[in-house]
């Protein structure tokens, strides 16, 4: 008989869960495992609130298994180490991100992507090598295997910086590795939300010169004196699209509502690379002309491995990059839900969880 | 008033063009420009037939002005060189492919990209920038400046040689732009035509291990045994296909048909690349996850600059790569083009233009 998951493990802990499709998330007790000889165990700090949360209470890819705890931008404090393990002791600030677990041993987690391997175990919602379900970061503490902590660097602030560990790795992976992360280089960005905020960050680190893409004209004061972007163009006018012909080395699309995706592709330069962060929910259609004729790239990309987001963090500290958030109790998260359903933060809500969650 | 086909410019030229969207050949007398100092001037031997001359004849594309000569594989021997000509003397054996004109100043000319050159000039079919039309090689001479003649080299038969000045670049080009011209590379190629089939030997001659993909069951011994593929997949059989994902490092998708590329994208390991030549009709239709996921790339390609161009013409020599041809006379240049479009040719037809095409 399947355990509860107060009595799953041995450990007592307690959180906020989701109970079913409606995504409305309650205190819950459950536990976790004991720390095992390469565990690292925390107390949760600062938990950033990620779409995909909101997309996994609500159960909208279907692949949610109920009571779901969400939380995989994760900060905190050791509290306890495994005999064997190496790179962290009780009292250093940790952060742990969407992975806590892969195979190890296949060509992606052998070339440091574990987010590639086909057996990768998520943060939460996901079951665990142990079979158990994995229970996220809106919750006391967490225990991680210690190849899936990431080490907080020194003066990177622990609240502004844990929407790094999704967000983050999610938008500097793909400008380095399509090689838009030379300085010169013009990059685009659509979408000005927790994704897109933080890639305007990087891009403008890496020495990019920025153009913001956005439905929303309102938008562009943010996006030239808030966040430094070069230039701003609403999407959905003909007039600027057609300025912006032919100009741009890359985009980093982190729109997930459906969007034509052929305006963007005629404002690439020939062998220029549009890279889809967002997952808009309806399959894109792309004429073959618009790729051949310019040699042009549609691809996507999904977080990182843990070495990459390990440089990512540090690369934000040197560059004194964090997102812009607004800092909740965990009795908020429902509203904070909502609003993040119409857009209404700039641009993350990160959790106040060790301040707020109380002990049942 | 504009100038008769004949009188347009002083040097006379006879050759077979489609007077209207039937599509239909038949002789004609033109003329061509005088040789200009930097101009080559070629008798043609032999020109290739590709599935573009068929578009073009009938409009499909909309962009035919009538009459359209049509023709860019074409093979022949020098006649005359214009005085600052360097590179070329009376009696080489030269060829002519896709383009014959671009601005040479623009950053795609300036990094050898001619194909990308926004005011390139193709060498049949669509006005040039000064006004005049653009004639191909289905006729008894050719003019060209230099820059957009190839030496041809001496090993290299001139007849079955032809087809690689469309069908080789265009298949060449992306095996080496996206890396997969690696010894050991596991390259899946789609389509069995006059694309398909030089694009596997390409990839053979770069060492790939060649999966050809397939929706002709019948083609299978071609694939295996006529050109040394290493495996043969019937793209419609779901096992087959099934078996085959996540196992290689790109595809070279040559269909022009309209077929689904979601299966296509499943064969590919993570970062795998998907390269279009063919250019469906209908928008192709992919969910974003199956980029995501996997960081995978959908590409196109279009022939290559002049350079990639001559140097996959050696290339070639050096190993020994040729078209498989059906060599024709001129006046069969109807039915090969019904035979073409029922894919009725192993495979690539070349016209035998010095032995068949009569002057007037």
């Amino acid at each position: 008989m399947a355990k509860s998951p107060e009595s799953e493990h041995p450990i007592k802990a307690y959180g906020y869960a989701s109970r079913d499709t409606s995504g409305v998330l309650s205190p819950l007790t459950f536990s976790r495992r004991a720390t095992g000889e390469k565990d690292v165990r925390f107390k949760v700090l600062y938990c950033g609130i990620c779409h995909s949360d909101l997309h996994f209470v609500k159960n909208e890819w279907g692949m949610t298994t109920y009571p779901v705890i969400p939380g995989h931008e994760i900060v905190g404090v050791v509290t306890e180490v495994g005999s064997k393990v190496d790179n962290f002791k009780v009292g250093d600030n940790v952060g742990v991100g969407c992975l806590v677990g892969s195979c190890k041993s296949c060509q992606s987690c052998t070339n440091d992507l574990e987010n590639y391997c086909s057996k990768q175990i998520l943060t939460y919602g996901f079951p665990y090598y142990d079979g158990t379900l994995t229970y996220g970061g809106y919750s006391d503490h967490m225990v991680a295997d210690e190849h899936f902590i990431l080490r907080w660097p020194k003066n990177l602030p622990l609240d502004s910086g844990s929407p790094l560990l999704c967000a983050g790795i999610t938008t500097y992976s793909p400008l380095r590795h399509f090689g838009l992360d030379k300085p010169g280089l013009k990059v685009g960005v659509v979408g000005l939300g927790g994704l897109g905020h933080v890639a305007v960050k990087f891009a403008k680190a890496f020495g990019a010169e920025v153009t913001v893409f956005s439905t929303t004209p309102a938008k562009k004061q943010e996006a030239l004196d808030g966040l430094k972007a070069d230039h701003f163009i609403v999407s959905k006018d003909p007039e600027q699209m057609q300025s912006a012909a032919g100009s741009l080395d890359g985009i980093i699309d982190t729109v997930s509502a459906t969007h034509p995706i052929a305006p963007l592709l005629s404002v690439l330069k020939p062998d220029g690379k549009l890279v889809l962060v967002g997952a808009p929910e309806k399959p894109l259609e792309i004429a073959a002309f618009s790729l051949i004729m310019g040699r042009k790239i549609v691809t996507g990309s999904a977080i990182g491995g843990l070495k990459e987001t390990q440089e990512m963090l540090d690369f934000a500290a040197e560059h004194g990059i964090t997102a812009d958030i607004e800092l909740i109790p965990i009795d908020y998260v429902n509203t904070a839900m909502e609003r993040v359903l119409k857009s209404d933060v700039r641009y993350r809500f990160v959790i106040d969880v060790a301040n707020s969650l109380k002990a049942p | 008033m504009a100038k008769s086909l004949e009188s347009e410019h002083p040097i006379k030229a006879y050759g077979y063009a489609a007077h209207d969207t039937t599509g239909t050949f038949s002789p004609v007398t033109f003329s061509r420009r005088v040789t200009g100092e930097k101009d080559v001037r070629f008798k043609v031997l032999y020109c290739g037939v590709c599935h573009s001359d068929l578009h073009y004849a009938k409009n499909e594309w909309g962009v035919t002005t009538y009459p359209v000569i049509p023709g860019h594989e074409i093979v022949g021997v020098v006649t005359e060189v214009g005085s600052k000509v360097e590179k070329f003397k009376v009696g080489d054996k030269v060829g002519v492919g896709c383009l014959v004109g671009s601005c040479r100043s623009c950053e795609s000319c300036s990094s050898d990209c001619e194909q990308f050159c926004p005011t390139q000039t193709l060498t049949y079919g669509v006005p040039n920038f000064d006004g005049t039309q653009a004639y191909g090689g289905y006729s008894d001479h050719m003019i060209s400046d230099e820059h957009f003649v190839l030496r041809w080299p001496e090993n290299l038969p001139l007849d079955s040689g032809a087809p690689l000045l469309c069908a080789g670049i265009t298949t060449y080009s992306p095996l080496r732009y996206f890396g997969l011209d690696k010894p050991g590379m596991k390259v899946g190629v789609v389509g069995l035509g006059g694309l398909g089939h030089v694009a596997v030997k390409m990839a053979k001659a770069f060492g790939a291990d060649v999966t050809v993909f397939s929706t002709t069951a019948a083609k299978k011994q071609e694939a295996i045994e006529g050109l040394k593929a290493d495996h043969f997949i019937n793209s419609r059989d779901e096992e087959e296909m099934k078996a085959a994902a996540s196992t290689l490092d790109g595809i070279i998708d040559t269909v022009s048909g309209n077929h689904p590329i979601v299966p296509l994208l499943g064969a590919l390991k993570p970062n795998g690349k998907l390269v279009l030549l063919g250019a469906p009709e209908k928008p192709v239709e992919l969910a974003a996850f199956a980029l995501i996921l996997g960081r995978k790339i959908v590409a196109g390609s279009a022939i290559g600059g002049l350079k990639e161009t001559q140097e996959m013409l050696d290339f070639s020599a050096k190993h020994g790569i040729t078209a498989d041809i059906e060599l024709i006379p001129i006046d069969y240049v109807n039915t090969a083009m019904d035979r073409l479009l029922k894919s009725d040719v192993r495979y690539r037809f070349v016209i035998d233009v010095a032995n068949s095409l009569k002057a007037e």
